[in-house]
């Protein structure tokens, strides 16, 4: 019998990992990355919580699959102004994306 | 300790180490590997956690089109990959201190809850049954079908979005 206490330790040490990634990575397609590990994290804590509570009720599994539907959309469109940004200006480190920098 | 924790120690490891080298590595392709291993960590923790289909799914969406398309986008911008310069920004001490000190602020929070040692609690039926529940909760206009719906709006907005953001406007 696993306790509770350890999903949640492993789900904030990866969203804590996740954080780090999105903070210091200078790739943009790297910082995504990052954004996926802080996702995860949150379905772990999403799924086990829906374990450790209510079984009957099936609210944890369909906020999971949301945050699965969004993580899609949230890649799909991230890529692709990525590749857009990468077509016209040849970079993709974000310290150089400084166009709307004031 | 019983199996389930010896899987729960294996994967978590797998996890942590992994995502680790999500962050550290400096081949972008590399770290999309380190990713996919990751999610299947997660995958393991879903099937222990007894939800079955969000470990399908998990494995399916996430490594299965979403871990691809970085490493599709990780080729397409091809030549950043050769590692100009750092792959990591001046203020990385500064963002590892944050990580530790969230990460530090987190266990407060779970050490002042008095529900951690809390066990799984028993399923309200077989794992069919669950899977037919999970089913009629996100249909039933009773339950989640609206947030459904608005999912299913978001990823087709998403996708003409994207077709059209990527797309080469002579």
């Amino acid at each position: 019998m696993i306790p509770l206490s350890w999903y949640l330790f492993l789900s904030a040490a990866l969203f804590c990992i996740g954080l780090f990634g999105v903070l210091v990575r200078r790739n943009a397609v790297a910082i995504l990355l990052s954004v996926e590990l802080m996702l995860n994290a949150v379905n772990i804590n999403l799924v086990a919580f829906w374990r450790y509570g209510n079984t009957a009720s099936m609210a944890g599994q369909v906020f999971a699959i949301i945050v699965f539907a969004v993580a899609a959309a949230e890649v799909a469109v991230g890529l692709s102004l990525i590749y857009s940004v990468y077509r016209r200006r040849s970079t993709v480190i974000a310290d150089e994306l400084d166009l709307m920098k004031w | 300790m019983d199996a389930s924790q010896v899987i729960f120690i294996l994967s978590a490891a797998l996890i942590v180490a992994s995502a680790l080298m999500v962050v550290t590595t400096r081949n972008l392709i590399h770290a999309a590997l380190w990713l996919i291993s990751t999610l299947f960590g997660v995958a393991v923790l879903y099937a222990l956690l007894e939800a079955g289909f969000l470990a399908v799914v998990q494995v399916v969406v996430y490594i299965g089109a979403i871990a691809i398309m970085f490493i599709f986008a990780v080729m397409l911008t091809r030549k950043e990959l050769r590692d100009r310069g750092a792959q990591v920004n001046a203020a990385w001490p500064a963002a590892a201190l944050l990580g530790v000190l969230t990460f530090g602020g987190l266990l407060v929070i779970f050490s002042k809850w008095d529900g951690l040692g809390r066990l799984p609690a028993e399923m309200a039926g077989t794992s069919d049954a669950m899977l037919s529940q999970l089913g009629i909760a996100l249909t039933s206009p009773d339950l989640f079908v609206l947030p459904f719906e608005v999912a299913s709006i978001l990823l087709l907005a998403a996708l003409i979005g994207s077709v059209y953001v990527a797309m080469n406007k002579k």
